[in-house]
């Protein structure tokens, strides 16, 4: 089974009498360990894609199942605990709280599951160190520099050990050379197994991905698969359970 | 294809108490990063506690001195019989009205088993000449022994005279300190005490020895003064002329005028009264209010200006009234010439006096601390909306909307709780400011049960004015909030 089932998902917003569909129809797999980019231009409707799939929003119509468990009807408060367990966000401005240090805000998505203070520590020192940031554990994001708070980002993003990663133009506020640091962060951790979803604007980053879907006007427009193709050398692990709809 | 139905993770439930502490150490950190606006927010809190402390220790000084008053004049259960003119129905028989005598003293003695003591009292207007001054007492009276326990007095020198003194119609009398004070001086002008017991005091030209003095009385807080006042004598620069406003002596009779009346009393023997001043020619004041003709013989006027009784308890004082008023409907053969004062009517008038300054005092606090409740409010409203990045990041990372709700209500009630410790330093502060330059003589008393209701106030007034910007901030849309620059 795939870890996210997408069926037939659209999302609708009414300005006035206006019907905006930010999502139309959308019917998408995503297999466990996957790398993929989702690509569009703004207002194509993938930033409304990632926020459904990381359940910081509900759809319209249609239904999601993420890990076996149907998402759709979902309260707030059930949505919340699914981010906070299974998804780890990592966004274009890095989102890291300026009033806490890095350790701290590595920490903060334990907080709200209810890791004991030691453990936290533990966990988030560890998780720095998967992005070679440990020595930095201290200082305020204000005191690093974009890729320092950028990695400090994915370390907070991979702390609970989430089954999906989202991330949204993750190189966006990035100088290209720190960006292709980051990218590369993120195929290691493809590597390790970890399952990445990429969301860009840019067909350049999307192209270390191996697997990407485009989005126009809220639909998929077209689908490139290289994993299935046989002609992905860079990225995902051989063997992952990618599914392609025909 | 059909998923599991989704649960609420079990750990979701647990782990709200060990977040709570979170909470609390983020809300501390909040208010300490922003110390000046905190301590500004805190302000509101601070003085409505502190005010709800003052006002509630000053109507507790207030109620203790009333009290005390109260029983300074004899407590509750002291019921006093007054003569009064007929109602309109029997004015046709005010001739047969014989006024309260010493035939209702035996009468109640024998038959209103609920009257525990009696004290006929015979008023007369005197005129005291000592020692080359003269004084006209408030009360001065020709009573039974026992109008000593009615009246709360305590016979310090000397002693009160007795029911031989009594039969006897003796000229002895026993004064207050007020006469002392006026005619043999005052031992706060002279330096010591003068104890007049054995003098010669001429009551309305007629020659009495003064048997006894009772004991000086005043409230706590004038006793207080007063000792202070005499422990710190040795300090104050001797020489100069002590100023005389020209209302008193040097004692501050005029703070509270319930001890000085009491003071100035002057007890004779009944029968002495009765004797010497109601008889043949002598002039009879008293008796001219009760609207008769004033009887006078060779045996005088026997009617009492009035009648002290105690009765059982206060409990029963209503059964009391209407014993005293069927034994006396009977010896006044159903002439209603008498009236009832009891200490309740002034027991009253103190409650609502009392509950009246507690009424507008609380209100007072209540809108301080309302208004630092808005106060508070205003901030954490400002302060959620500086922080709706925050927020949004919080969500996205898996905070639940109970999880902002908490840290939002949480930093309110920390600010509160913060000012309304701070208040109750304060209140202590203020407390002793008021009192500095208070009107009333009564020393505020700071009662814990205050303290504890005012930083209860302060709690619930954090909740209160914490639940709204919670709210909201609960409510921000995670996507928007992040969005949001």
């Amino acid at each position: 089974m795939p870890l996210v089932e997408l069926r037939n998902v659209s999302k609708i917003y009414r300005l006035g009498d206006e019907e905006i569909r930010a999502l139309d129809d959308v019917t998408l797999d995503i297999g466990e360990g996957e790398f993929i980019s989702i690509i569009g231009p703004s207002g194509s409707g993938k930033s409304t894609l990632m926020h459904i799939l990381g359940c910081l929003d509900s759809p319209t119509k249609g239904t999601i199942q993420l890990d076996g468990v149907m998402i759709e009807h979902a309260s707030p408060r059930q949505l919340a605990a699914i981010r906070n367990r299974k998804i780890g966000f990592v966004f274009q401005f890095f989102n890291l709280l300026p009033k806490l240090n890095v350790v701290q805000n590595v920490e903060l998505p334990m907080i709200y599951s209810g890791i004991s203070g030691t453990e936290r520590r533990r966990r988030a020192i560890a998780a720095l160190e998967l992005v070679d940031l440990a020595n930095r554990a201290k200082h305020r994001p204000s005191q690093l520099s974009g890729g320092q708070q950028q990695r400090a980002a994915i370390a907070r993003a991979l702390v609970n050990n989430p089954r999906l990663v989202f991330a949204d133009e993750p190189t966006g506020n990035l100088d290209s050379h720190t960006g292709d640091a980051i990218l590369s962060l993120f195929r290691k951790l493809s590597r390790e197994g970890r399952t990445i979803v990429l969301v860009t604007h840019d067909p350049e980053i999307a192209a270390v991905t191996p697997r990407r879907i485009e989005i126009r006007d809220g639909k998929i427009a077209t689908k490139v698969d290289l994993t299935l193709a046989g002609l992905d050398r860079r990225g995902a692990t051989a063997g992952t359970t990618a599914v392609a709809q025909p | 294809m059909s998923g599991m139905p989704l649960g609420t993770p079990p750990e979701v439930l647990r782990h709200s108490w060990a977040q709570l502490g979170i909470s609390i150490l983020a809300g501390m950190r909040e208010i300490w990063a922003h110390k000046f606006r905190s301590l500004l927010t805190m302000l509101g809190i601070i003085l409505g506690v502190s005010s709800l402390v003052a006002m509630s220790a000053l109507v507790a000084g207030m109620e203790k001195g009333a009290k005390e008053a109260l029983v300074a004049i004899g407590g509750l259960e002291k019921v006093i019989i007054t003569p009064q003119g007929l109602p309109i129905e029997q004015r046709h028989l005010s001739d047969e009205a014989v006024g309260i005598t010493i035939n209702d003293v035996e009468a109640l003695r024998q038959s209103a088993p609920l009257v525990t003591e009696l004290s006929p009292e015979m008023r007369m207007s005197a005129t005291l000449t000592a020692n080359g001054k003269a004084f006209r007492p408030w009360y001065c009276v020709g009573v039974w022994p026992s109008a000593l326990g009615m009246y709360e007095h305590v016979v310090e020198h000397g002693r009160m005279f007795n029911e031989l003194d009594d039969e006897m119609a003796r000229n002895v009398c026993v004064i207050g300190t007020a006469t002392r004070d006026e005619l043999w001086g005052d031992p706060e002008k002279v330096g010591k005490e003068i104890i007049p017991v054995g003098e010669t005091l001429y009551i309305n030209g007629v020659p009495f020895t003064v048997i006894g003095m009772f004991q000086h009385y005043e409230s706590e807080e004038d006793r207080k003064e007063r000792l202070l006042a005499k422990s710190k004598a040795g300090e104050r620069p001797t020489g100069g002329v002590a100023r005389n406003r020209g209302w008193g002596s040097g004692r501050r009779k005029g703070s509270n005028f319930v001890f000085y009346l009491k003071n100035a009393t002057v007890y004779l023997p009944l029968n002495t009264v009765w004797m010497k001043f109601r008889s043949g020619a002598s002039q009879i004041a008293i008796a001219s209010g009760s609207g008769s003709r004033v009887v006078t013989g060779t045996t005088g006027d026997p009617r009492l200006s009035g009648l002290s009784v105690k009765i059982a308890s206060v409990d029963k004082l209503t059964e009391s009234l209407q014993q005293i008023r069927n034994v006396l409907m009977h010896t006044h053969k159903g002439i209603e010439d008498f009236t009832f004062f009891t200490q309740e009517d002034w027991a009253d008038q103190i409650n609502t006096f009392i509950h009246n300054a507690r009424l507008s005092g609380g209100l007072i606090a209540g809108i301080s601390l309302l208004v630092g409740g808005i106060g508070i409010m205003n901030i954490m409203l400002a302060s959620i909306s500086e922080r709706v990045r925050e927020i949004g990041i919080r969500k996205s990372v898996g905070a639940a909307t109970s999880d902002i709700f908490t840290q939002i209500l949480v930093e309110s009630v920390v600010i509160a709780i913060l000012g309304g410790l701070v208040g109750l330093v304060t209140s202590f502060a203020l407390v002793n400011l008021i009192s500095s330059f208070s009107p009333t003589d009564n020393a505020p008393i700071v009662k814990v049960t205050a303290l504890a209701t005012a930083f209860a106030f302060s709690v619930l007034v954090g909740v209160l004015a914490g639940i709204f910007p919670a709210v909201k901030a609960a409510r921000l849309n995670p996507i928007q909030a992040l969005r949001y620059e």
